[in-house]
């Protein structure tokens, strides 16, 4: 890597079409094909977990659009079982890799780790393309999957072995689809390494004078422990998929034990372990959960502070309990493998682990709201989502303190109980995320305000949607609704369960509606939006001492120096109710 | 102080240390001269960490598939491959010297170490091959034995880092005949060399790994 690619080395405006905005080096603008990636990812996912939803109450409708998408999965209009569990999969892996860690991190982070910490671009400003258009080829392959023989693969978006090991006599889908599914999740890795090294290189060297690791703001504080994360994490993820696919192709015995008989067919490995797959996966698993919710909440603490106009509550502490959260994050890989025939004093060791990681949470979440206590708070829709943020993960995190004890978890794990678990606290919770921070920085995005009162309507519809799609599945799975079931009406006990489902698909349903309101607010704000000044939320980053969207090389040919920390408002004696990190007096 | 009423009066009066000094802005290096440097440095630190926990998930997989199950059997090592660990060695050690003579001011010197230790590097991929030959010529495939899946799936994934360090050799090599090795090239001098004194300590690791657990 020679030092061309390194930032100081000036860099001139690019003018043609292709290198301006298609295979462009400016972080803004890789920022923003992060952004608008993910968001073609999760109206994918959300379709999928749509259909799903629709299967399960209705499992016996024809609708004759399956059978035109799927001719074998859907024959007749009526979806297999099989079908859907390859939609239950395929959302999965959409919704974890391209959208969960590609957002907040990849999509926010590029945009404005170097703005915020006085930086002209990231530190590697050739690799973040390549490792953008590596994450767009690892899409691009995984919706591949969709359409090659045997269609998208069965496994899950843990892909645990055997079944996952073996190829197509495992299922349709697990053939040529599920190596689909393992080319797209290493190139994911990679993608994901050359962006973790750029981030980490970028926040240690590249601050600007004055900018110290106590004055960062919170945001980057988290995308630096996420980077952390991704680093040590996809490097092990990466390897797992490398004896995935050498057990599939080069008849290798990894994860393959002795003996098996699939669909009446001896299978010719032997030695292997499946377990070997669930350890190295898990240990990046885990990690992954962090990856997913750490920008989140530091994306809900900046938001936070700027609109209750107050510096936020314990600012050490919270810096503390993101390194907290990353470190204990990779010692309790093992609760997710409770069902597995573990040991039950190793059970034990990793459930006190996952209970210490309630410490710092907790104190992230007694924070935030000492932060709001007794403020005038200005209730924008980006600080209602990032209220709604503190409200799922405290309703997502505290279903986690069951999950995390071995005996309670042996009854709650195939059952509902953890689809309501993980979907609040890393799905909808880093989603509420996302949506705080693209109100909070389109106008610094995009140059526009995006529309107030569409936002709020938004917000008040999803906020409650959600709750009414996850709250009662913790029902579901106390009363032993197993997950990964395409229909239920084979069993008598779970056919009283019906209406709750039924409940829950129409939720579903309204919800994912009212997400048009975004797609309209986004199109709308940024053809007709008002225009947005340097800082319309009168915050204190440095992101807000440039135009809106920044030039080029961020901040002008200037460098910008910091004086004091990100969260100075309401100072006694101030002149304002906010002064600027740049403010020497 | 009275913490709830500093809470409930909404107004916050600083703790801890003072503000800074106005005209003393610590913290950050200001992105100046230097700072790409350092960056690179950094880039490829963490680069090696990662690269570290790779190996280190195969090797735990190694580890935890050797002590499962009865069926493995220790893979006989080529013999040419002592051989290409000298080779490797010795490349390590030409592309010091030729920065010990860069240092020094000795263009031409430092042009005949780099071409050398690029060239034991090209030797020592093609030792790698020739091994691979042998195991294959003595009947011994990737799926023959977990023992054998470890090693060609190791030293191929090796053989990866080192085709990637060669590039890197290859540039700098190309810069310094072309006359264009200024200054502002030291850092790929730098950086390409620690890189390949890296990929031979994992060489070393990986071969000793061969030897006790192979």
């Amino acid at each position: 890597m020679s030092e061309t690619s390194a930032t100081h080395v000036a860099h001139h405006a690019p003018t043609s079409f292709i290198r301006k905005y298609i295979f462009s080096t400016d972080h803004k603008v890789i920022g923003i094909q992060y952004w608008f990636l993910a968001l073609f990812s999760v109206f994918l996912g959300m379709g999928l977990s749509l259909l799903m939803r629709f299967h399960m109450v209705f499992p016996d409708a024809k609708v004759s659009w399956f059978a035109t998408l799927w001719p074998k999965g859907a024959e007749g209009g009526i979806m297999t079982p099989e079908l859907y569990l390859s939609l239950m999969t395929m959302h999965g892996t959409i919704m974890v890799f391209f959208v969960l860690t590609t957002a907040p991190q990849a999509g926010f982070g590029n945009s404005f780790l170097p703005l915020q910490i006085g930086a002209e671009d990231m530190a590697f400003p050739v690799l973040n393309m390549m490792s953008f258009w590596t994450t767009f080829l690892a899409l691009a392959v995984l919706v591949m999957a969709f359409f090659v023989e045997g269609g998208a693969p069965l496994g899950g978006w843990t892909a645990y072995p055997p079944l996952s090991a073996l190829g197509a006599v495992a299922g349709p889908g697990m053939g040529a689809g599920m190596n689909c599914w393992i080319v797209s999740i290493a190139l994911f890795c990679g993608a994901s390494l050359m962006g973790a090294i750029n981030f980490i290189a970028t926040l240690v060297d590249l601050r600007c004078k004055g900018m110290s690791m106590m004055r960062l703001p919170l945001t980057c504080w988290s995308w630096f422990v996420t980077a952390i994360l991704s680093l040590l994490g996809f490097a092990v993820l990466l390897s797992a998929g490398i004896l995935l696919l050498l057990d599939r192709v080069a008849g290798t015995s990894f994860f393959l034990p002795a003996g098996l008989v699939v669909n009446d067919q001896i299978q010719n490995h032997k030695g292997g372990s499946p377990l070997l797959w669930q350890h190295l996966f898990w240990f990046f698993g885990h990690p992954e959960v962090y990856i997913a919710i750490l920008p989140g909440m530091g994306v809900t603490s900046q938001i936070l502070s700027v609109f209750a106009r107050k510096p936020i509550f314990g600012y050490k502490a919270m810096v503390y309990a993101v390194c907290g959260i990353g470190f204990l994050g990779f010692l309790v890989w093992g609760h997710h493998m409770f069902m597995s025939g573990m040991n039950p004093y190793t059970a034990m060791a990793f459930s006190i682990l996952t209970m210490t990681i309630g410490v710092p949470s907790a104190i992230k979440t007694f924070n935030w709201i000492g932060t709001l206590w007794g403020a005038k708070i200005r209730f924008t829709t980006c600080m209602l989502f990032a209220l709604g943020f503190v409200s799922l993960f405290i309703s997502g995190g505290l279903s986690g303190i069951f999950l995390g004890q071995p005996a309670l978890d042996l009854y709650f794990h195939d059952t509902y109980f953890v689809v309501a678990h993980f979907h609040l606290i890393m799905g909808v919770a880093a989603i509420f995320g996302m949506f705080a921070g693209t109100f909070y920085w389109f106008p610094k995005m995009f140059g526009k305000m995006m529309n107030e009162t569409i936002g709020k309507i938004h917000f008040y519809l999803t906020f409650i949607g959600v709750y009414c799609i996850f709250t009662p599945m913790h029902q579901l799975g106390m009363a032993g609704n197993p997950r990964r079931y395409a229909d239920f009406k084979e069993f008598e006990f779970m056919g009283q369960l019906l209406p709750v489902h039924t409940f829950i698909t129409w939720a579903a349903i309204l919800t994912a509606t009212a997400q048009v309101l975004f797609v309209i607010n986004l199109i709308w704000s940024w053809w007709k939006g008002a225009k947005a000044s340097d800082n319309p939320w009168e915050a204190t980053t440095l992101e807000w001492t440039v135009s809106s969207p920044p030039p080029f090389d961020n901040f002008a040919g200037k460098h910008p120096v910091v004086y004091r920390g990100p969260y100075e408002y309401a100072q006694p004696g101030a002149p304002k109710d906010y002064t600027m990190q740049t403010d020497p007096t | 102080m009275d913490m709830a009423g500093s809470l409930t009066s909404g107004v916050w009066k600083p703790q801890g240390p003072p503000p800074p000094v106005p005209d003393d802005p610590g913290g950050g290096s200001g992105g100046g001269r230097g700072a790409s440097r350092r960056a690179t440095f950094t880039g490829l630190f963490v680069a090696m960490a990662s690269i570290v926990m790779f190996f280190a998930a195969f090797t735990s997989a190694l580890v935890v598939r050797r002590g499962l199950s009865n069926d493995w059997l220790p893979t006989p090592l080529p013999g040419i491959l002592w051989l290409n660990t000298a080779l490797l060695l010795a490349s390590s050690a030409a592309l010091e010297m030729g920065r010990r003579a860069l240092r020094a001011g000795a263009r031409e010197a430092f042009n005949r170490y780099w071409t050398g230790g690029t060239l034991l590097g090209a030797l020592f991929l093609g030792g790698q091959y020739l091994a691979w030959q042998q195991l294959l010529g003595a009947g011994i495939y990737i799926s023959t034995n977990p023992s054998s899946s470890f090693f060609y799936l190791l030293t191929a994934v090796h053989a990866l880092h080192i085709a990637g360090g060669m590039a890197a050799l290859l540039y700098v090599n190309v810069q310094a005949l072309r006359l264009r090795l200024g200054p502002s090239k030291r850092t790929a001098v730098d950086v390409t060399a620690v890189y390949w004194h890296f990929v031979d300590v994992l060489w070393i690791y990986l071969l000793l790994l061969f030897l006790i657990w192979g």
